[in-house]
């Protein structure tokens, strides 16, 4: 391995810790604003990986799985939400059901769970990084955690983007092996959530004038 | 070998005043005032230890020890520490543990002082500065950890010299990272800077170092004055010895590289402290948390 691949190497791990990072603080974001920015910046992150790891070597394919991805996640669904946000009116503070230390200490521990389990699934060898299987479980876990741990309905379509990153970066670890369809129609399924939640976030806002998930749950028909 | 190490203890002794010097003139700079001399801290220091001690009646030996061995931990760990990739002065298996230690002994002197006074407004500022700095030991010693993994060794000489030359491109460079935005966050917190306490304010109901030493007076503050300046000196020279790779440069420029790391993070700290607000009490846990949590996620990835 001569130096170029080694500092290439360097670089898709020090993204992938950014990415580890992101998690962080969406679990310790208190604002819907800034949970909003950094699922985006998550998404963006993601999507340079491929391009990076390829090294020299971009396939049209690669190029153009990237782009999309980077647009949807980093433009379109953050103008969707925070539209959703401000036609909603509701207040921009999170109202968590687990406090802010505890999100952040439940992460270091799914971190940990995320590390140990990543290294002992019987997965092919990958190409890209020993940290990316690890890091893609941990992404998911974390978007549960979102959407069981916060109130709002938005804060639930958040947890679903964390959840549909994580599973990019999974695909990610098999670049090679994946069909560009399935990983496009993911993106399609996801770019449809997105879009019709924000509009149920609208709705349900107007209905009941406010968008907390575990009233609804006390509704009778 | 020695003969550095014993340069490196010498100018941390005589620098080490100059670094909150930096830090106010970097912040006068940047409101647009000309601030204090740079060298206020040594006049400070001069003034105070000219002056008599005068000790409230309800205190007992506890007060009077409090300063002599907060300095004195201080001083044994900055002959541990390591500066500008070379060995420090003492180097022995385990002496990682000591350092941390050492400075918990310090703090310790210094809230045991605290509350020997009695006042209720000291072991207010007691009561905190033990509760941050029980969150803060976490993120240093999981950092160091982490570290002395990577590098094979439990001495914190041993860990310098050989993770400085990993440099920040080659493998290990994210656990590098990590432990340094970790160690970033210590160096604030420990210092009392300013997403945690306000180092300007007095007699506010939120500080925390400050209070700690209102009924010091003499060559007592004065002693704390210096220990806090080299408290600044040891945890500073922890980052910056991450972040600057001086590995094979002659003794003499990587002294003068080490020097530029150290007043460098003086003025990013200036910086800081001019951008940022004190975070709420209740957001500075979770700050820490934080931090422990960069440390952590290091220490995973060297045991993954």
């Amino acid at each position: 391995m001569n130096g170029w691949e080694t500092a290439l190497k360097g670089l898709v791990d020090t993204l992938i810790v950014f990415v580890v990072l992101a998690n962080m603080r969406l679990l310790g974001a208190s604002r819907l604003g800034s949970c909003i920015r950094v699922v985006a910046l998550q998404g963006i992150l993601l999507g340079l990986i491929p391009l990076v790891s390829q090294g020299g070597h971009l396939g049209l394919r690669v190029v153009l799985q990237a782009a999309v991805s980077t647009v949807l996640k980093g433009i379109v669904f953050p103008a969707l939400l925070i539209r959703a946000v401000r036609e909603s009116g509701s207040r921009r503070e999170l109202a968590p059901i687990v406090g802010y230390t505890p999100s952040l200490l439940t992460g270091g521990g799914l971190l940990a769970l995320a590390l140990w389990l990543g290294g002992r699934l019987p997965l092919p060898p990958t190409a890209t990084s020993s940290l990316l299987v690890p890091v893609a479980l941990f992404t998911i876990m974390v978007g549960l955690f979102m959407i069981v741990a916060r109130r709002k309905a938005i804060t639930q379509v958040l947890g679903y983007l964390a959840m549909e990153n994580g599973i990019f970066a999974f695909g990610l670890a098999f670049a090679e092996k994946e069909p560009f369809l399935v990983e496009m129609g993911i993106l399609l399924d996801a770019f449809m959530a997105v879009f019709v939640m924000g509009i149920m976030v609208y709705q349900i806002n107007r209905e009941f004038d406010h968008i907390d998930a575990d009233r609804l749950s006390a509704l009778k028909d | 070998m020695i003969v550095v190490a014993v340069v490196h203890v010498l100018l941390a002794l005589l620098l080490a005043p100059l670094l909150p010097g930096v830090i106010n003139r970097t912040k006068a700079a940047l409101a647009g005032r000309r601030g204090q001399p740079l060298l206020q801290a040594y006049f400070d220091l001069g003034k105070l230890l000219r002056k008599d001690v005068v000790y409230s009646t309800t205190t007992t030996w506890v007060f009077r020890a409090g300063p002599s061995a907060a300095l004195a931990a201080l001083l044994v760990a900055l002959a541990i520490v390591p500066f500008a990739n070379a060995r420090a002065l003492l180097a022995f298996p385990g002496d990682l543990l000591l350092f941390a230690y050492l400075l918990g002994l310090a703090r310790f002197s210094l809230v045991t002082a605290a509350l020997d006074t009695g006042s209720s407004f000291e072991g207010m500022g007691a009561s905190r500065e033990v509760t941050f700095s029980a969150l803060a030991e976490p993120a240093l010693l999981l950092g160091l950890v982490a570290m002395a993994r990577e590098a094979g060794s439990v001495s914190l000489s041993d860990v310098y010299t050989r993770l400085a030359p990993v440099s920040l491109v080659e493998g290990g460079g994210p656990v590098l990272l990590l432990v340094a935005a970790a160690f970033g966050v210590v160096y604030l917190a420990e210092n009392a800077r300013i997403p945690f306490d306000d180092p300007n304010t007095h007699l506010e109901l939120t500080m925390i170092h400050e209070v700690l030493i209102l009924d010091h007076s003499g060559p007592d503050l004065a002693f704390l004055q210096y220990g806090a300046a080299l408290k600044l000196w040891l945890l500073g020279s922890l980052a910056v010895g991450i972040l600057i790779p001086l590995h094979g440069a002659p003794p003499v420029p990587a002294m003068l590289g080490g020097l530029a790391g150290m007043f460098l993070l003086a003025v990013v700290t200036g910086v800081i402290e001019s951008t940022m607000a004190r975070l709420r009490l209740v957001r500075v846990p979770q700050l820490l948390v934080g931090a422990t949590l960069l440390s952590l996620l290091a220490l995973l990835m060297v045991l993954a």
